[in-house]
């Protein structure tokens, strides 16, 4: 028992024997994250040379070469099979590996179009010698097997890769599995939602519910109300999501297999609104007035409330808003908002009194509520989009189109259960974000709660349980901006990923999850995504920003 | 005295034809000054500032000339932080030329006679303008604050008003506590946050460097013990270079590297590369095979102990270590039946403290025969280990700091407070408002008592924290701690902290650290480094 007193630096060589075990020991194949529905792997596996490594269209595939979006998936997947792999690199080695093909085939020619709520994601992945064969019906689920492919991929210390032989049958649990960002709280650089994007197909999410405007900020830029920006963001010119903006970001979600569900929320959350709408006087009076005025007394208090809902003039600018929205989003949802409407204001305002008096309304301003989105609602059925709409209209007013969604955010788990309950006995389909709100930050491992989550555990037939459509992990912008956007999202909306994809028996266990986790979350780290640690560890590519 | 000398020298060149800035932010009247300077008196008078023809120059009776490379590197990031990087200023340099009413260069006068220009910044450095001599690293603490003056206006000119500042921090030690053992922290993330302390005129860097996790301090003397203790023994480990950049980078900024190597408990890391020095525990009479602290009754111990604080004492400049001692599990210790035999040899009865004791006594002897001052955790004081008068007890246990404030300084020791800042520990909402609600001074006892509170520590512990969300994680919730242990007792509108912090948060942004938000709202120059 001596003291070591060599200050030499040297590294016997029965360290690297141990580290050499130690990899291949520790390397797990089944890191697919989230979960497929059936794998079976074997220990047999393939090595991959991306000097002789190809992907392409199966003989009988309806999409072929020129498929716009897989002709760029197989690009972006290469790459991040093969993060080291330089062009150059190549012409100074000479391969003998044999090649190696991923052949994908799909069932129809949906290359461009766009993902709806009815898209298949279901796919088959069939990994052997020098081929892997990936049978989708649309594009969409070819899609979710090349990321789940790309996650088979391993690579060993002294820099091979390789694959193990694996059948896989896979499609999603729920087919709506979202995830909303708050550009009004504070504005999100559009590269932050690109970022996103790309972070929300490694854990085969698949709508991205852009929540664009609320009380602090409008930075839409409409084409028809260009002041609602111009007076409505933080900053006119800087803090703006353009045309050309909004373009990029739903076609970038597209190549994606990801949707994209805007929001415009209202007759609350609509501050911002006002600024483009009330405090300046326009051309015509129905493109003022859009809020309502409040009073204090007798006299106009100099503050707004909610939308003015007694105004003819507020509905055709509606009906004109929506037209744009339906233009330039091209998802057949548009989530119209409706949620923690303040009466104070409606309430001390004599003419919108004196309308209640008229319809009949009483005292009961969740009538004026319900009058107020009803009409709104008919106004998207119009444009022949389908509503999804906050629970808080469904809990004040049931007389809603049957196609309506409704989205459940409030309480706990006995709560929202009871809520679930009660929306799916009414017949209306029904998505779930209550036990989901990520932007809500506690010490410790708070992705267990998110991941032991049951959603169709609440009292209710088969059919009942068929109406939830999926669910949505919100981050609401108070506390978030682009500082600090991914490492709060990421690895833990990615539990919730794995419980809306996978199948909740075989992923019940969370101390089995976090294994595999932690893996997919140093996948991140070595894609460039800055996801947060689970608990004390390293992962071999660590982050290389600040 | 500060009464007759401005530590910022105004130049401009003529004061009757002012042009009157354009009112921006009137939140607050100290603008965005961050931490509050102990006397700001600020005028309606505004000067432009013109990146083509500002300069920050050597005040003519100042000791540091231009060999002082300290200073003059200080003065190019300073000027970058208020104009940016060169290329970003074409336009203003091809379109702009100066005119009388601006302000064209910032003196900097040192001065006391030795400028302390190749020196590291120390326990004893003067930081304040009350006393001369008047200290070089004091002076980054003004560009600091002259460049927090700097504002722009709409069109993006800079602009400053005139103002006179007498500062001096109200404590004297005002460190933030790094973990890089639960995770490792790659070299740049240290560096980023060395740039940013500066920002906020934190002066102590506390690198908790090795902890049971891993051990990727690399060792001169005992190479195995990062080769084996590491999470990887190259990618995850700091090399003498390494350890040497950041000193140097934190003495350009004025900040003190104290290291922590904390035993006799959190050493799990170090027993991989050093065999017998952990004690090996017991199951019944047999050894279980897992280890407990390091092992006390040993005299390899110590052996290796002296030469390894000899290497750090030589590889840290600083004046004190950070010895630890918190936390010790005496489960192990009470299993080893050597143990249980020393324990009777040595009369300690069943009080494992006395044993612990035992240890950091014999650790203390070792560090103070190689110079060095230390710092140990709370429990070392309150196990009755005999302390050398300087030590300083680092109060971290939350409940009744209070309590432990009072007894640490009546039994005569200086002190530092971190148990109110553990900022790893995080909740919704905006509880940087609770740091900046502490009051270090809030305990029962005399002034000669509140005068050996030498400052606190924001702690980042690690469990949770790695390079991906470390910086927006402890900025701006760390500024909230650094205004408390800077600014006068009496600053405490929190509403006022609140609008001049914003602005603060905006300008780190605008520096390239990803400060989170406090609450909705935007910068003009929102973060870019996604």
């Amino acid at each position: 028992m001596s003291v070591v007193t060599s200050g030499r630096y040297t590294f016997p060589s029965y360290n690297l024997v141990f580290f050499i075990f130690l990899q291949l020991g520790l390397h797990s194949v089944e890191g697919v994250w989230p979960l497929p529905q059936s794998i079976t792997s074997s220990p047999e596996r393939y090595p991959l040379n991306p000097q002789a490594f190809y992907f392409t269209y199966g003989s009988q595939s309806a999409a072929q070469e020129g498929c716009s979006v897989l002709d760029e998936a197989f690009k972006r997947y290469f790459s991040l099979i093969f993060p080291d792999y330089s062009s150059g690199y190549g012409f100074l080695r000479f391969s003998v590996d044999k090649p190696f093909t991923v052949q994908v085939s799909v069932g129809r020619d949906d290359c461009d179009s766009y993902p709806d709520e009815d898209s298949s994601e279901q796919y088959t992945l069939s990994v052997s010698a020098g081929q892997a064969s990936l049978k989708a019906e649309t594009v969409w689920g070819a899609l979710r097997g090349l990321e789940t492919f790309s996650q088979l991929v391993y690579q060993e210390d002294f820099g091979s890769y390789y694959v193990n032989k694996t059948e896989i049958k896979d499609f999603p649990r729920f087919q709506f599995r979202g995830i909303l960002l708050d550009t009004s709280r504070h504005y999100l650089p559009v590269q932050a939602i690109l970022k996103t994007l790309d972070a929300m197909a490694f854990s085969k999410f698949n709508v991205f519910h852009w929540h664009i405007v609320d009380d602090p900020s409008f930075p839409y830029q409409s084409r028809t109300f260009p002041d609602l920006s111009a007076k409505g963001a933080f900053h006119p010119m800087t803090h703006i999501y353009t045309q050309s903006d909004v373009g990029r970001v739903i076609s970038f979600a597209r190549m994606r297999g990801i949707r994209v569900l805007p929001e415009f929320d209202s007759p609350g959350h609509t501050q911002s609104w006002g600024k483009g709408k009330n405090s300046v006087k326009l051309p015509t009076s129905s493109q003022s007035d859009l809020l309502t005025p409040c009073y204090s007394g007798s006299s106009p208090s100099g503050t707004f409330g909610p939308v003015n809902p007694i105004l003819p003039s507020t509905y055709k600018f509606m009906a004109t808003l929506f037209k744009e929205v339906s233009s330039v989003f091209p998802d057949s949802y548009i989530h119209l908002g409706g949620d923690e409407v303040n009466f104070s204001c409606w309430k001390s305002n004599p003419d919108v009194r004196a309308f209640m008096l008229k319809m009949g309304f009483g005292a009961d301003f969740t009538k004026l509520e319900a009058y107020y989105m009803e009409n709104i609602v008919n106004i998207t059925v119009a444009l022949n989009r389908t509503s999804i709409v906050w629970q808080d209209v469904f809990d004040y007013h049931e007389r809603i189109p049957k196609d309506t969604v409704l989205h459940i955010w409030k309480g706990l788990p006995a709560s929202y259960a009871a809520e679930l309950s009660a929306i799916t006995k009414a017949g209306y389909r029904v998505l779930l974000a209550a036990p989901w709100y990520i932007n809500h930050i506690s010490y410790g491992q708070d992705w267990r709660n998110y991941y032991t989550v049951q959603p169709l555990n609440f009292s209710g037939t088969e059919e009942q349980k068929k109406l939830v459509i999926g669910g949505e992990v919100c981050m609401w912008g108070e506390y978030v901006d682009a500082t600090n956007l991914t490492p709060r999202l990421w690895p833990r909306a990615s539990a919730a990923a794995e419980r809306l994809w996978s199948d909740e028996k075989q992923t019940s266990d969370v101390d089995k999850a976090f294994p595999r986790l932690q893996d997919f979350r140093c996948e991140l780290l070595r894609r460039g995504i800055q996801a947060e640690p689970l608990f004390v560890g390293h992962c071999k590519h660590e982050y290389q920003g600040v | 005295s500060c009464h007759d000398g401005l530590p910022i020298g105004l130049q401009h060149n003529n004061i009757d034809d002012y042009v009157e800035a354009e009112p921006v932010f009137e939140a607050s009247k100290y603008g965005s000054l961050w931490p509050l300077p102990q006397k700001v008196q600020i005028s309606e008078v505004s000067f432009k500032l013109t990146s083509s023809s500002f300069r920050i120059v050597d005040a003519k009776a100042s000791s540091a000339g231009p060999s002082c490379s300290l200073l003059q590197s200080a003065y190019r990031r300073y000027y970058e932080y208020m104009f940016g990087s060169a290329k970003k200023q074409w336009w203003s340099k091809n379109n702009r030329r100066s005119d009388p009413s601006d302000l064209s260069e910032l003196q900097v006068w040192i001065t006391s006679p030795d400028s302390e220009c190749d020196g590291y910044p120390s326990v004893t450095s003067d930081e304040s303008c009350e006393y001369l001599p008047f200290l070089v690293h004091v002076m980054f603490y003004g560009l600091e604050t002259f460049s927090q003056l700097v504002f722009e206006d709409e069109y993006g000119a800079k602009s400053i008003n005139a103002a006179i500042i007498n500062d001096f921090p109200r404590f004297q030690h005002r460190g933030i506590l790094l973990d890089s053992s639960r995770h490792f922290l790659p070299i740049k993330v240290i560096l980023a946050n060395l740039e940013t302390m500066a920002m906020n005129k934190f002066n102590v860097f506390h690198w908790h460097i090795v902890d049971d996790q891993s051990f990727p301090y690399l060792s001169r003397t005992f190479p195995q013990l990062s080769e084996q203790g590491a999470y990887h023994p190259y990618t995850h480990v700091y090399t003498p270079a390494d350890v040497k950049m950041v000193i140097e980078f934190a003495r350009l900024r004025g900040i003190r590297v104290i290291p922590e190597f904390d035993t006799p408990g959190h050493t799990q890391s170090w027993g991989k590369g050093q065999k017998d020095l952990l004690t090996p525990c017991y199951s019944g009479s047999k050894p279980s095979g897992s280890f407990g602290p390091v092992n006390p009754i040993l005299n390899t111990t110590y052996d290796f102990m002296a030469q390894f604080f000899t290497e750090i004492s030589t590889v840290f400049p600083d004046g004190y270590v950070h010895l630890g001692g918190d936390e010790v599990d005496f489960t192990c210790w009470k299993s080893n039946p050597d143990i249980q035999k020393f324990m009777e040899q040595q009369h300690f009865g069943d009080d494992y403290r006395k044993l612990e004791s035992f240890y950091i006594q014999k650790l203390l002897d070792i560090v103070t025969s190689t110079k060095k001052g230390y710092l140990i955790w709370q429990e070392v004081f309150d196990n009755g280990v005999k302390l050398k008068p300087d030590t300083v007890v680092h109060v971290w246990i939350g409940g009744g700091s209070d309590k432990e404030m009072s007894s640490v300084t009546a039994a005569g020791y200086t002190t530092i407070l971190s148990a109110p800042w553990y900022l790893d520990y995080i909740s919704y909402g905006q509880d940087w408002q609770k740091y900046y609600k502490v009051e270090p001074l809030n305990f029962e006892g005399t002034d000669e008592q509140k005068k050996l509170v030498i400052g606190g520590e924001a702690c980042l512990w690690g469990e949770y924290v790695d390079a991906t969300n470390l910086t927006p994680r402890l900025w701006p919730r760390a500024s909230a701690v650094a205004e408390r242990l800077w600014s006068a007792k009496d600053v405490t509108d929190i509403g006022d902290a609140f609008n001049r912090l914003s602005l603060h948060r905006c300008r780190m942004v605008e520096r390239g650290i990803p400060a989170e938000p406090l609450f909705s709202s935007y910068c003009p120059h929102e973060y870019k480094g996604v």
